[in-house]
């Protein structure tokens, strides 16, 4: 037992994903999908459009009683509990932060979008609820911008005020596993670089799970990546040796390459 | 070249008048409206008084004002809506927030699509033998605004179900992705998005709620009750039913007071639906989103 | 021992994912209260079966005669020595009143949904919209007024015949009562149809009227056909107008001027009349399962045809 501890890495996987498949009715969008997400590290997904990264996320973050015909097998283990056992998914998804392609400012104030998942957890101090909002639209870096008109309509902000909102939603969640689906997808170049730099510090305090379209968005933040197509996962490596070409499978390479994709 | 030329100008005359032919085939089509207003405002607006609209019919009905009838209108449609609007509103929710892709809900659609269908002397019928007889209400305001209620839950439903799916989904997505139940994302996103579409809804049915005639006639509404209802278990006149009475079932009439008093159900009926309307335009200029 | 890690930093958080919390249970009760609203439509659907029935069941059962029922033209229901019930006659003036009110609406309210979906935009649209939609909002007895007071005159008239109630009157009446759902629903099946089926065919080189007779027309021919039955069912189940301005003989009808009674103005007019539980009662109450019968089965169709279209 001890050898075991020390040896493998096992303490430090927030999520472990094994023999993964979905379905949607007929459709098989994941097949077989093996692999796990250390604690605090940023575990990059690329691939192109169709090969299953965005129903990976959907499967994480259990949205599947949400989404018709979406069936799910095999184990998602979340601090080693099998997410299938659950009684209460909707407490498991409060700890999960999702920030999707296209940016969500609910028609809801500014503040009241922040305040939404602290609402949910039952927080109902005044003045704990101006603290969290501050203090997550400030790390989403949106507090100057919008301090002077919290009670605007956050479904009214700009495509890039609204993702960093979407953030600051996310980090209101005190996530322990953010996920980002090809966030910068809608935002200009300027917002993307300040969301990446936003997630650089965030890995100290959280897992966080990024699909991006943008090969070199993965290389520039992930630890590790792996790499999907048509619905398999190909590889998975650190981002580092993928990138310096020491892979398995060469549609990997030439992925990141930029021959196909 | 030049027989082209002759076959375009022929083409399009002919095209110019098929186009005036549909616009006045439209044109036929709305102008009924417009003739119909115009002679009710002319025959029966100087009908049309406070004494007309607050005292009682006297001399067997053919004199006198239409007050109990308006009253009766009142009741029949309060007591209807207080019945219909949680129950068209819930299953509107059910459909379009809960409900998945099944047998159930087609049928429930199918059920749906026949509540508004089945003709009115129909649901009066089953108004008579189930609140009337069954359930022993008698006739009475409540047995009759039942038999309104079940008719007119379509109207609801529907309209209730189009402005919650005006709501887009990604809303839904983001509150269901940050733990929110499917109701705490109704509440607190979706209701109050589409409230006002609802009370669109709610506004349209009053006004068919007000018109009708054949469900309350066996039901509920009485010919003649110079008193108003004091309780929902009590008869009472309706203006619909009043204005058949006094069109086809009494002698001696003078000409004006079927037209006042068409005039009046008629304003009532499309003032709500006006407001319905404006209601609805109003709101496709605010955006939220 | 390996669990020992996340069970820490689990336990300084409010939410556990193995607990149903209250908002778990109001969404459960949430969900069992808008299930049984949704299935009070089909409760209402069969109660008005059930209810019906029941009370028409006693003339079913006992003398009913189909032959005589639908065969017989004569309907004497309070004759003293042998009531006869034959609602061919009624029928007839149904199937008259609505047949006429077809002719009109149906050409007229396919032109309006064109006019309107495929010619008019903007401003124009928007009001001739409202203008169907007021339309639609005018209550039956007040159509009845109009044909009992406006029309009636009018037909005497026009036409120099002694009674203007009859088969025209109502059967104009009707057709405008059925019209602005038939171009209500032409004109959303007309909408059904996707843009660029237009533009590719307008890219071929056809003119705007090829587009929408070539083009548009037949794509939407399912929604239009459901149009038309809904329409249908309209007019065949219309009650007061009906009451008011067919005459209310019973009559095998011959010419537009003839004075008719439908099915459903008969139960308006002797409903009130007939003691409860006497065969004249139960005899209306199973004109009211035939009326069901008929209009369930247009509805179905309609509904049929409308979803086949969704599906492709």
């Amino acid at each position: 037992m001890v050898v075991e501890v020390s040896t493998s890495p096992k303490i430090n996987e927030k999520l472990v994903v094994r023999d993964l498949s979905i379905r949607f009715g007929d459709k098989v969008a994941l097949r077989n999908v093996n692999l796990e997400v250390a604690e605090n590290e940023i575990f990059g997904i690329i691939g192109p459009a169709g090969s299953g990264k965005t129903s990976f996320l959907r499967a994480i973050s259990r949205m599947d009683p949400f989404t018709p015909n979406m069936r799910i097998e095999g184990e998602i283990l979340f601090d080693g509990r099998d997410t299938s056992k659950l009684r209460n998914l909707y407490a498991y998804r409060r700890r999960i932060g999702v920030v999707f392609p296209l940016p969500v400012g609910l028609p809801l104030s500014v503040y009241q979008n922040v305040a939404f998942s602290p609402k949910l957890r039952g927080i109902r101090k005044k003045s704990q609820l101006d603290e969290i909002v501050e203090r997550c639209l400030r790390r989403a870096a949106l507090w100057d911008e919008v301090k002077d008109r919290l009670h605007a309509l956050g479904s009214l902000l700009s495509g890039g005020q609204q993702q960093r909102l979407t953030i600051a939603r996310a980090l209101a969640q005190d996530p322990e596993i953010l996920l980002l689906d090809e966030f910068s997808i809608a935002v200009d170049p300027v917002t993307t670089m300040r969301i990446e730099d936003v997630l650089k510090e965030l890995r100290e305090e959280m897992t966080i799970v990024l699909v991006t379209n943008l090969v070199q968005q993965a290389r520039r933040l992930a630890d590790r990546t792996a790499f999907f197509l048509t619905g398999e996962m190909v590889e998975v490596g650190k981002t580092s040796e993928l990138f310096e070409g020491q892979v398995a499978d060469k549609r990997t390479q030439e992925y990141i390459e930029g021959r196909f994709g | 070249m030049f027989e082209a030329t002759n076959r375009n100008r022929w083409a399009r005359r002919n095209q110019s008048l098929i186009g005036a032919l549909l616009g006045f085939m439209t044109f036929v089509l709305i102008l009924p409206v417009l003739i119909i207003l115009g002679v009710l405002v002319v025959e029966g607006g100087p009908a049309i008084s406070w004494e007309f609209l607050f005292s009682e019919p006297t001399q067997g009905m053919t004199a006198g004002g239409v007050f109990p009838a308006l009253v009766g209108t009142i009741w029949l449609v309060v007591v209807a809506l207080l019945a219909s609007v949680p129950l068209g509103v819930a299953a509107a929710i059910y459909l379009s927030e809960y409900a998945s892709d099944n047998w159930l809900t087609r049928f429930i659609n199918l059920a749906i699509i026949n509540l508004a269908g089945v003709p009115s002397i129909v649901h009066a019928l089953f108004g008579v033998g189930a609140f009337v007889l069954f359930f022993n209400f008698g006739t009475s305001i409540l047995a009759a605004s039942l038999t309104l209620a079940v008719m007119t839950l379509p109207v609801v439903i529907v309209a209730t179900r189009e402005s919650l799916q005006a709501v887009p989904q990604a809303f839904r997505e983001a509150c269901w992705s940050m733990g929110a139940t499917r109701w705490q994302t109704i509440r607190k996103v979706v209701l109050p998005n589409s409230i006002s579409g609802i009370l669109t809804g709610v506004i349209l049915e009053v006004s068919r709620t007000a018109g009708e005639t054949a469900p309350i006639m066996f039901t509920g509404a009485a010919f003649f009750l110079p008193f108003l209802p004091q309780g929902v278990l009590d008869q009472t006149m309706a203006m619909s039913l009043h204005l058949f009475v006094i069109s086809t079932q009494v002698p001696g009439v003078p000409e004006h007071l079927p037209y006042g008093v068409a005039l009046v159900l008629i304003g009532m009926v499309l003032s709500m639906n006006a407001i319905s309307i404006a209601f609805r335009m109003y709101l496709r200029g605010k955006k939220k989103w | 021992m390996s669990d020992s890690v996340p069970a820490a930093s689990q336990s300084n958080r409010g939410d556990d994912f193995d607990r149903r919390d209250a908002a778990w249970y109001v969404d459960r009760l949430v969900h069992l209260l808008v299930f049984l609203g949704g299935v009070s439509a089909i409760l209402f659907i069969l109660g008005i079966f059930v209810f019906i029935t029941r009370e028409g069941l006693g003339y079913l059962t006992a003398s009913f005669s189909p032959s005589e029922f639908f065969g017989s033209i004569e309907w004497r229901p309070t004759s003293d020595t042998k009531p006869t019930y034959g609602i061919l006659a009624l029928l007839t003036g149904t199937a008259a009143v609505s047949g006429l009110a077809m002719v009109v609406a149906i050409p007229f309210s396919l032109g309006a949904a064109i006019f309107i979906g495929e010619l008019s935009e903007g401003k124009t649209r928007e009001i001739l919209k409202v203008l169907v939609e007021m339309l639609a909002a005018i209550p039956s007895v007040v159509w009845g007024f109009i044909g009992l007071s406006i029309m009636n005159p009018f037909i005497i008239d026009a036409f120099d015949v002694p009674v203007g109630l009859n088969v025209l009157n109502a059967g104009l009446i009707l057709g405008l009562m059925a019209a602005p759902i038939m171009t209500t629903i032409a004109e959303d099946a007309l909408k059904a149809v996707p843009d660029h089926y237009r533009e590719a065919a307008e890219a071929m080189g056809a003119t705007r009227w090829q587009v929408i007779f070539r083009v548009v027309l037949p794509t939407a021919k399912n929604g239009l056909v459901a149009a038309v039955l809904l329409g249908v069912g309209r007019a065949f189940g219309e009650t007061m107008a009906v009451l008011m301005a067919s005459g209310h003989s019973v009559n095998m009808p011959t010419s537009p001027f003839d004075s008719v009674r439908a099915l459903t103005a008969t139960i308006a007019a002797e409903l009130g009349e007939t003691a409860h539980g006497s065969e004249h009662y139960r005899v209306l109450f199973t004109i009211g399962i035939f009326l069901f019968l008929i209009t369930f089965c247009i509805n179905l169709i309609a509904d049929l045809i409308v979803r086949g279209i969704r599906k492709k």
